[in-house]
């Protein structure tokens, strides 16, 4: 009890101290959760009449942000499979930065469905036992339990993996390997659960399609090693945290990959709803070609689908997927072109045309990506704090055992291996 | 309060709805133009804040009330004494807010009933007199404009209501080559919004009609994802009122004044069908075109409509099982 005391206290501590470079990050930061606060008040104050939303179109930016987040959330398992189940060294020393990225996700979603109910100081009715929860039947309800259940995973098994080497032991996979065959398992979930929430609804012919929980893990699955891709040259560039080049190119095949399964899904669903056009079809044809003169949603999904293509290619042709450069500019394009497919165009699309028929467009306002930024960075925050102690304790610089004692620093078995494969 | 109509400037009798209807309809159409415009950056370029009229601070009500609200529990679970206390603070809240005395009832469901409702189309004219009675007698937002019936101007020869026109003008109905066919929640007896509700703000009564609990709803609008007939509005904003236009008796899981950040929709007139009147649509309509009663009543008219007209109900193959029926005229044939 005494040490994981010290454990917190020393991790608190390595939160607030930093260079000057981190002290203007995370206030930068700061800034944007102050607009955030300053935005939801007004939300909060004056009602929900500040966004773009009506009754046509009820659910916009927030839920689009909400969806995407539980993609990258569930990304998070590509690192944890070949780290546990695979064994591989390279991946398991980074595979703790996955996890804080899994878990700042899972706070950036959950803080997009908290600014978008509209009566948030009754969030407590969703608590089982306290408030009343439609449980097995609402979606919603589900959503909650899956995404609190691997909230708590992502926070429970790399603390207690940190715990260990801060004490300087290392535990055996076995001693927790159930865990985290559950955590895989339960990514897969809390995304397939969040496209339910879209598919369950016969009301809405657009999103009632059996294909909408495979597109949204293939489309998580390209977003998010996208963004893992990004983070960890960041996480080399700025720490001395050893980060070996295989795991970047491991999630640049995955990413590739899903990006090719994610494009053949639209492909799919863009025959059956063409190839004879029935009622049903209004949606993707307001989507991609506009309806009765109303085409808001157009110029953002071919938007969306030149930015897929041109990162696809970049991505198959082997010698642009090597070269960092052009990575880079693949991972930046295949994330924001799947943001806006999976938000703006899987989300709205979905309310246009209302279930009798009218039309009624749809855009953020600014006082609503003024609530959205700080929640953003707020994930960023949570995300620095979390890696920021990882690595410390990693790397043996805080800790409770001997080697800290004797003043040489420990590093962790793991840690040892991988800087030994990186400088190969 | 720029573009809003304000109750206080004019009364909602003074102007005619279908009036009102328009105005929101350009104003619409006005934001529709300017959303397009701004899509390609993302942003719409109007943001409009709307300040509320000098609001008290918890939310119009005293503390203790404001707790009050604030703890209360779910319908199903709250005894007899916090149900009395609940109204007590309706009542209260009301007469801070709108400076009326209001009542205030928990009208529980009539033994053997079950309603529903069925709708003449070669009747109707379009004249949305239903919609102006539920208004004035549901308490909707009059600047928030909250509609509960919806009438549909369609094409003769059409049924598709992509067609429809949501806005026509009331003034010179009914038109040549055009039928009107009113929409509002249809009480689906396998209603998917209730299903969808992760609280159980709304469920199905006794009597057959879907009803919601605005103090236990949290405002997710699921429901409105999942309602197949655009029946459920959310109130965007505060909902306001003239004091001259609120109508005062009121029923809990009824037309009682709601707040803003919960979802409402058309409760069948609880308030009023759970003491045998009519709902307040079947009573404004000047054709006679509505016909509102208990199906499990044998002698009831729209026992009658059912066993002797053609009747349809909207998107069937869904299986909801909406207790909304439409029918023509012409009988039908018997063998
Ligand atoms: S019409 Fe909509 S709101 Fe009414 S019961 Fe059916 S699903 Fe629910
Ligand atoms: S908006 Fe209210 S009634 Fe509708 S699903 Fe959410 S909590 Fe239930």
């Amino acid at each position: 009890m005494k040490v994981f005391y010290a454990f917190v206290m020393d991790g608190m501590k390595t939160a607030l101290r930093g260079g000057p470079l981190y002290y203007m990050w995370m206030l930068f930061l700061l800034v944007l959760i102050g607009i955030t606060a300053w935005s939801y008040s007004h939300q909060w104050t004056e009602g929900m009449v500040i966004t773009g939303l009506s009754d046509q179109v009820s659910w916009g930016f927030y839920i689009a942000n909400f969806a995407f987040f539980v993609g990258i959330a569930a990304a998070g398992v590509l690192l944890t499979v070949p780290a546990y189940i695979f064994h591989r060294k390279d991946v398991k020393s980074v595979v703790i930065i996955g996890e804080a990225m899994a878990l700042s996700a899972v706070v950036v979603a959950m803080g997009f469905v908290a600014v978008d109910i509209g009566r948030l100081d009754r969030a407590w009715h969703v608590i089982p036992g306290l408030g009343k929860f439609n449980w097995p039947n609402s979606m919603l309800a589900w959503d909650i339990v899956v995404l609190n259940v691997y909230l708590f995973l992502n926070l429970f098994i790399p603390m207690y993996i940190l715990f260990k080497h801060y004490q300087g032991k290392e535990t055996p996979v076995r001693k927790y390997f159930f865990w985290v065959v559950i955590a895989c398992f339960w990514a897969i979930s809390i995304h397939t659960v969040t496209a339910w929430l879209l598919s369950s609804n016969v009301a809405r012919p657009f999103w009632h399609t059996a294909l909408m929980a495979p597109r949204f893990i293939s489309s998580a699955f390209t977003a998010g090693p996208a963004l893992m891709i990004i983070i960890l040259q960041a996480v080399r560039r700025y720490t001395d945290y050893p980060v070996s080049q295989s795991v970047i190119k491991m999630l640049a095949i995955i990413m590739t990959i899903s990006l090719q399964i994610s494009l053949y899904f639209v492909a799919a669903e863009l025959f059956t709803d063409f190839y004879f056009e029935g009622a049903h079809a209004a949606s993707m044809h307001y989507l991609f070609l506009g309806l009765d003169g109303f085409d808001g949603l157009k110029s953002w999904i071919w938007t969306a689908v030149g930015l897929n293509l041109v990162a696809l290619t970049l991505l198959m042709v082997h010698k642009t997927r090597e070269n960092r450069v052009t990575l880079n500019i693949a991972c930046v394009l295949g994330f924001v072109g799947i943001w806006i497919e999976k938000g703006m165009g899987l989300v709205v699309t979905g309310f246009i045309p209302t279930p009798l028929g009218e039309i009624f467009e749809y855009s953020p306002t600014l006082m609503e990506i003024g609530v959205s930024v700080g929640i953003y960075a707020l994930g960023a925050f949570v995300f620095t704090i979390l890696t920021k102690v990882a690595i410390e304790v990693e790397l043996g610089r805080i800790g409770k055992h001997k080697n800290i004692l004797k003043g040489v620093g420990n590093i962790s078995d793991t840690v040892k291996q991988v800087k030994t494969a990186a400088a190969k | 309060m720029t573009e809003q109509q304000h109750p206080d400037d004019k009364s909602l009798d003074e102007q005619t709805l279908p009036d009102l209807a328009k105005r929101h309809f350009f104003k619409k159409l006005g934001m529709v133009g300017a959303t397009g415009a701004a899509a390609a950056t993302g942003v719409s370029s109007a943001v409009e804040i709307i300040k509320e009229p000098n609001k008290p601070s918890w939310g119009g009500a005293t503390f203790s009330d404001a707790m009050g609200d604030f703890f209360q529990d779910h319908y199903s679970r709250m005894s007899d004494e916090e149900m009395n206390e609940a109204l007590e603070r309706i009542k209260r809240k009301a007469k801070q807010k709108f400076g009326v005395d209001i009542n205030c009832e928990d009208t529980k469901p009539m033994p053997d009933t079950y309603f529903g409702y069925a709708l003449n189309i070669s009747k109707c004219r379009g004249y949305r007199e239903c919609v102006e009675g539920c208004i004035r007698e549901n308490n909707q937002g009059r600047d928030s404009q909250v509609q509960y019936i919806r009438v549909l101007e369609m094409d003769e020869g059409d049924s598709n209501l992509e067609h429809s026109d949501h806005y026509y003008d009331p003034a010179t109905v009914p038109v040549a080559g055009k039928y009107y066919m009113p929409v509002q929640c249809q009480q689906c007896d396998n209603a998917p919004c209730v299903k969808a509700c992760p609280v159980e703000a709304t469920w199905m009564d006794k009597d057959g009609i879907v009803v919601i609990d605005y103090n236990w709803c949290i405002g997710c609008r699921m429901c409105m994802s999942a309602c197949p007939y655009w029946a459920r509005h959310f109130n965007w904003t505060e909902p306001q009122i003239a004091a001259q236009d609120l109508n005062p008796n009121t029923n809990y899981l009824g037309n009682r004044p709601r707040m803003k950040g919960v979802v409402e929709k058309c409760h069948f007139c609880t308030q009023r069908t759970r003491k045998g009147r009519q709902p307040a649509c079947m009573e404004a309509c000047p054709t006679g075109a509505r016909v509102f009663g208990n199906l499990l009543d044998p002698e009831s008219e729209i026992r009658w409509i059912l066993e002797n007209k053609t009747v349809f109900r909207l998107k069937e193959e869904l299986g909801t099982e909406p207790k909304f029926w439409y029918y023509t005229d012409e009988a039908r044939a018997r063998t």
